[in-house]
Formats: structure tokens, C-alpha cells, sequence
């Protein structure tokens, strides 16, 4: 059972109505889509322009823009590791690897069994406290080696 | 009496367990029958302390930390919960009397003054505490006289270009009244090592409500948006709180405080894209496009959000204005030296034994800060270099350590101050690396809209890894410096034209990790 539910045309145009007030209302929109849909599929382009009254290349290349917007579905859980430079000071380069070796996938994918998707991120603002990590939302820090088994072991749950 | 205990909401306290402890205490004393009020606190800015739990006995507050869950019953043991004298609580983890910690003493702090002593959210708490005075102040003044009290505390941008932000407020002023004018807060706090604006927006989120409010009624614009990062949740969620508390009370909506203004506000967050914390990209983001540079001018005081006056400034610029307003312009501008005026609240971050936020008077030297204050490395290796200011920084070697932080002093090293957050290497980091990594981060961050950051930051990062592989190491390196000058001043934001910092302060200070032993280049760093 995905924790998401299935992209539809009906619910993005809804999506779309109650964000259309605003100034500006692509970000919170997409933001809004993603968490419905738990990604922001490519079959929501067109509507959105349509719905916005912009070019299908506008809606696009903002969706390409952004990091956070994901293309395709995620795995089951989202493990995410700071690759910043407060967290490389405190060693979370041998961290990356080590979970790499584990969940037997590079950073930025996910495991094949569809569990696990394993991400780095650009600091969580968590710098005295490295390295970091976040896990389904929830952050965590002091990352060591024991404690990234546990995560690990989390996320393989 | 109900017992108040104080665990942080920080999220770098969350991040160490602080929900747990919280959770952990409060069934401890339903267990005793013990009536306690836990109270979410902002961090006191220890953060190798946190989770630094605080128990108040008659107005004085003691603390406790790093407390894990597992601590809880030991604490609760040593007579936390009940109304014992605290001199009688004898706990390892046990700090003693919390203003009376030296990394506390020693600091001044003027915006982070609440933080980590009141509740957040609590807007009660906030006016109790001094909150909303600076605002009362500003209400009984003409708008160019606010824009000249913060002209005159000589505060200058926090997030990192130092521009004057008096100056800023004067030009959306001065822009003909009846159009919409915008105040955007950049809560795009995105340099490693940084967590300042992280700490304020979830520890004393009216702050900034307030700094906002002002800076409207200041330059006549009735709107504010605070741009925050997506991955401060814990912040967006005190934002919130704040924002909703202040409308309800009527210190947001058609009329501030009763007066004829009227302020609203809104948080939107970003997505991911680093290069949304410069001031035009972040304007595109937040109308809804990528998050292309705009060229300057027009300046965003003069066409900024859709096209109008708006003033952006830093969370911690915007913090400031309270007290500026509050204690007058002369009280803030009294710290500091040079054209550096006021106090900066300093980010002590990486490898380093007592990290946390630190807010100072500039002046002090790069040394006091990380020997002294920061203690050393966690590791216990000796330092090799200290990066200030972000990845977009430069780093330091031990023979800069006297240089005093202000923004021109740095400059003057071919450094910068940034955003003010330091972090520490050990002797284990190879310089060569953090400047591949430089090269490597600006390549996936850069907008794409001009050719020395696009280009230039990619060829960068393979010329690093011939120069690694020890390829023909002195054309290659001579290709370096070629590229970082010309993305030095060909680059349209501090993206492309910041990137060279890292990296030949890297090269000059570290040449042997270059494989380029004993020449040291200092005209290289021009």
C-alpha cells in the first residue's frame, strides 16, 4: 500500500483551485501535489498550464529547477545523509559509503526491492551537532556508524 | 506550585533526542504525581549540550545535558521533580546555574536575547520578555525616522553582502507611495556550517514577525513573505504559529497594534535549489519560476517581487530592527568596530568541541573563536583549516587565526565573513578535495544562467580531478587559477563569483595537498 495516493487529473485540478489565490502560486502548488501524489508526475504538466495559463515548457523547466521535486515515486522510506561541509569535517563521507555498501545502491536512488530511496542533502542546519541525517522527515543527529545501522535497519523495515 | 521544566524544540535538540526526553519526563511525573509543565523552549545555543534540559527553581534556572532518554530516571532520582533546593541535586549531567555558563557570560546578545529562555510560540511570553516594544516605538515615529534610526545603528546585511540595510529601507522609502510594495525575509539559510537564522525562526519566531512589521510601516509596504528552505521544517512550523498568534492578537492584518498600517505575512517554502538564497533568484522562486539570477540594476528596491519595491533582507538583518528600534540606534551601533557595528551571531560548527551559536560584538579574533570559545576539535587532532562564511568561503589556515571578525578585515585576506558560520577541519581533510567539492557543488547549484558559473564551475571540478590524479599538475592548477579569475568577475551572483574563494584560498594555504609542494601562492589568491 503506497502511503500516497494515485495521480489523477480531478484531484490536480482541485489542488490547483485552492492554491489560485495566492501570488505566486506554483511553488505552493507543486509542494502540494507532491505530497498528495508523493511526486509530481509528468502527466501534471499539461494540466497545470492549462489551469495557470502557462506554457507547458514554463511549467517544466520550474518542476526540473528544483531539487526537491521528485519525478518518479519514491521508495517506502527516504533516507537522506548531509554531504555539506560541517558534516564532512565530522567524517559523513565514510557514512555515504557505508550505506551505499549496504543497501547496495549509489546515493541519489533506490534499492531495487523499492524500500529504500538513500539521498543525499545540502544541510539541515544541524552543523554542531554532524553529521546529520533525516529519515522520512525526521532528523537526526550525531550520525555514527551505529547509529546509521539503526537507520539503516529502519529503512529496510 | 506546578514544577517548569525546560526541554528545547531546536531541531538540532529534536535531532538528539529532545521529544523523547520530553516525552520520557512528562511520564516520569505523571508516575510520581508530580504536577509539571514541560515548556518547549528554543536552544540556548550549547549545542554540544543539547538536549540541555532546565529545571527553574525560583526565578533561576539550572541545567542539565547532554540528557538522553535514558537519563531521565537517573535525573528523576536525583530530585528533578521535586521542589528539592538544587544545591542538593547532585547529577553528572548537571550544568549548574544556566546564565551563569561561561559560553553564555561571555556573549552579547541583543537579537538571540529571548532565545532559549521563553516559549516561542507563546506571544504572551514574548511581550513579557520585552517583545513588541521596538514596534510600539516605531508606531509613535514617522516612517523616514524608523529608516534612519536603522540607517544610523550602522547595521549592515547579515546574510553575507553586508550592504547597508538602512540604505535598502531608504530606496523602497523613497519609490512613489499607492503602489504594492514588498518586504521579503531570505530564510534561505543554505551555507554549511550555518544555522543562526534556524535557531531565531524556531526559538524567538516573533522576532522576526516583528523586524518584518516594522520594516513595513517603515517603507510603506503592507505585504511580507518570508522565503524559508525546505528543509527547516521544525521553523516553518514556529513561523506559523507565530504568524497566526500575531494576527489573532492584531499585530498582523489591516491594523498593526491599532494604527493605520497594516502588515500581512506569509511563509512559503522553497525546494532544494541553493542558489534561491541570492536576493533575485529567491524573487523569481517566490513568483513562482525558477530560480534564475536576475542582472542588476534594476535593484529589487526599485523593481523586486512582481516588479515592485521590495526590500530583502537576511532573517538575521530583520532580527536585528527590533532592538535597534526598542534601545536606539546609538546602543546597537556602541558594539563593534570599524563599519562593522553591532553584534553578530556567530556559527561554530564541523569538528569542533563546543559548537553552537555564539553572539559577539565583531572584533573578535578567528583564534578566540575556535581554540578558546569552540575549545578545539571534537577529534582531538590539530586544526588544519577553518572554512568562514559558507561554502562559498574561505578557509583559513592557523597563521590567519588573528584576524578580527568584521566584514573588511576578512575582506582584506581574501576572505569573507558570510553568513558568519565557521567550521573546523581536523588535520585529516585534504584541501584538495574541499576545492574539487567547491567546484563540484557550485556545478549542481549553479542556475545555468551565466557561462563562467555554468561552464566554468564543471571544468573546474575535472580539472580537480586531473590535478588529484596528479596529471600534469602545473598546467592543470595554472588552469585553475584561469578559471577562478574568470569566474571571479565574470559571474553574475556570489554563486559563480564566491566560488573561487574555497578554492584558492585552498590552493594558496595548502599547496602541498595540491602536490605542489612548498610554493606558496599568494599572488594566486588576487
Amino acid at each position: 500500500m503506497s502511503r500516497f495516493e494515485p495521480w489523477s487529473e480531478e484531484r490536480t485540478v482541485e489542488i490547483v483551485a485552492d492554491h489560485k489565490g495566492l501570488e505566486g502560486p506554483l511553488m505552493p502548488i507543486l509542494h502540494a501535489l507532491q505530497e498528495a501524489f508523493g511526486h509530481v508526475p509528468e502527466e501534471a504538466t499539461p494540466v497545470l498550464a492549462r489551469e495557470l495559463n502557462l506554457s507547458r515548457a514554463e511549467v517544466h523547466g520550474v518542476i526540473t529547477f528544483y531539487h526537491d521535486f521528485r519525478h518518479q515515486l519514491p521508495g517506502k522510506h527516504i533516507l537522506k545523509l548531509c554531504r555539506a561541509e560541517a558534516c564532512q569535517s565530522m567524517g559523513c563521507e565514510k557514512l555515504v559509503e557505508r550505506a551505499e555498501s549496504r543497501l547496495g545502491v549509489e546515493c541519489g536512488n533506490t534499492t531495487p526491492d523499492g524500500r529504500v530511496t538513500f539521498e543525499a542533502v545540502y544541510c539541515l542546519g544541524l552543523c554542531a551537532t554532524a553529521p546529520s541525517a533525516m529519515i522520512d522527515g525526521r532528523i537526526v543527529g550525531r550520525v555514527d556508524a551505529n547509529r546509521l545501522d539503526q537507520l539503516l535497519k529502519e529503512a529496510q523495515s | 506550585m506546578t514544577l517548569r521544566i525546560f526541554v528545547p524544540r531546536d531541531a538540532a535538540a529534536v535531532a538528539c533526542g529532545a521529544d523523547e526526553v520530553a516525552t520520557a519526563l512528562g511520564a516520569a511525573a505523571k508516575k510520581a504525581g508530580v504536577q509539571v509543565q514541560i515548556v518547549r523552549n528554543g536552544s540556548r545555543g550549547m549545542l554540544w549540550l543539547e538536549p540541555l534540559v532546565e529545571i527553574e527553581r525560583e526565578g533561576v534556572r539550572y541545567g542539565f545535558g547532554p540528557v538522553a532518554p535514558s537519563d531521565v530516571e537517573s535525573l528523576v532520582k536525583a530530585g528533578i521533580l521535586q521542589g528539592k533546593p538544587v544545591d542538593q541535586i547532585k547529577h553528572p549531567l548537571s550544568i549548574g546555574v544556566v546564565d551563569d555558563h561561561p559560553y553564555l557570560k561571555r556573549q552579547t546578545r541583543l537579537t538571540f536575547a529571548r532565545c532559549g529562555i521563553t516559549d516561542p510560540v507563546s506571544l504572551e511570553d514574548y511581550r513579557a520578555h520585552d517583545g513588541y516594544k521596538g514596534l510600539e516605538r516605531a508606531l509613535a515615529m514617522k516612517p523616514i525616522e524608523i529608516v534612519d534610526e536603522v540607517a544610523k545603528s550602522g547595521l549592515r546585511g547579515r546574510g553575507g553582502a553586508g550592504f547597508p540595510t538602512g540604505i535598502k529601507w531608504k530606496t523602497v522609502h523613497d519609490t512613489p507611495m499607492g503602489q504594492q510594495k514588498y518586504i521579503v525575509c531570505n530564510a534561505d539559510e543554505g551555507d554549511s556550517g550555518t544555522f543562526a537564522d534556524r535557531m531565531i525562526m524556531e526559538g524567538d519566531p516573533f522576532l522576526l514577525v516583528e523586524g518584518m512589521t516594522i520594516a513595513g510601516i517603515a517603507v510603506g509596504a503592507t505585504r511580507g513573505y518570508i522565503y524559508l528552505r525546505s528543509e527547516y521544517p521544525h521553523a516553518a512550523i514556529a513561523l506559523n504559529a507565530a504568524i497566526d498568534a500575531a494576527k489573532a492578537a492584531g499585530y498582523l492584518g489591516s491594523s498593526v497594534a491599532g494604527s493605520q498600517h497594516a502588515f500581512e505575512l506569509e511563509v512559503r517554502i522553497g525546494a532544494g535549489a541553493y542558489v534561491c538564497g541570492e536576493e533575485t533568484s529567491l524573487l523569481e522562486s517566490l513568483e513562482g519560476r525558477r530560480g534564475l539570477v536576475r542582472a542588476k540594476p534594476p535593484l529589487p528596491a526599485h523593481k523586486g517581487l512582481f516588479g515592485q519595491p521590495t526590500v530583502i533582507n537576511n532573517v538575521l538583518s530583520l532580527c536585528a530592527v527590533p532592538f535597534v528600534l526598542a534601545e536606539g540606534a546609538k546602543a546597537y551601533a556602541d558594539y563593534g568596530m570599524g563599519r562593522s557595528r553591532g553584534t553578530m551571531p556567530i556559527q561554530l560548527a564541523g569538528n569542533l568541541k563546543f559548537g553552537g551559536l555564539f553572539e559577539t560584538a565583531f572584533g573578535i579574533t578567528l583564534g578566540e573563536l575556535v581554540d578558546d570559545i569552540g575549545g578545539g576539535t571534537l577529534s582531538g587532532r590539530p586544526v588544519k583549516a577553518v572554512q568562514v562564511g559558507g561554502p562559498l568561503g574561505a578557509y583559513f589556515p592557523r597563521g590567519l587565526f588573528d584576524t578580527p571578525f568584521d566584514y573588511e578585515a576578512f575582506a582584506a585576506r581574501d576572505g569573507l565573513i558570510g553568513h558568519a558560520g565557521i567550521v573546523v577541519f581536523d588535520e585529516t581533510a585534504n584541501m584538495a578535495k574541499m576545492a574539487r567539492f567547491a567546484f563540484e557543488f557550485c556545478s549542481v547549484e549553479s542556475c545555468g544562467k551565466c557561462t563562467p558559473c555554468r561552464i566554468g564551475s564543471t571544468r573546474g571540478r575535472e580539472t580537480m580531478d586531473k590535478v588529484m590524479a596528479g596529471v600534469d599538475t602545473a598546467a592543470n592548477l595554472a588552469v585553475i587559477e584561469d578559471l577562478c579569475n574568470t569566474m571571479k568577475f565574470g559571474s553574475l551572483c556570489a554563486l559563480g563569483g564566491f566560488t573561487p574563494y574555497p578554492v584558492m584560498s585552498a590552493l594558496t594555504h595548502f599547496p602541498e595537498d595540491f602536490g605542489r609542494p612548498g610554493k606558496k601562492l599568494a599572488e594566486a589568491a588576487e
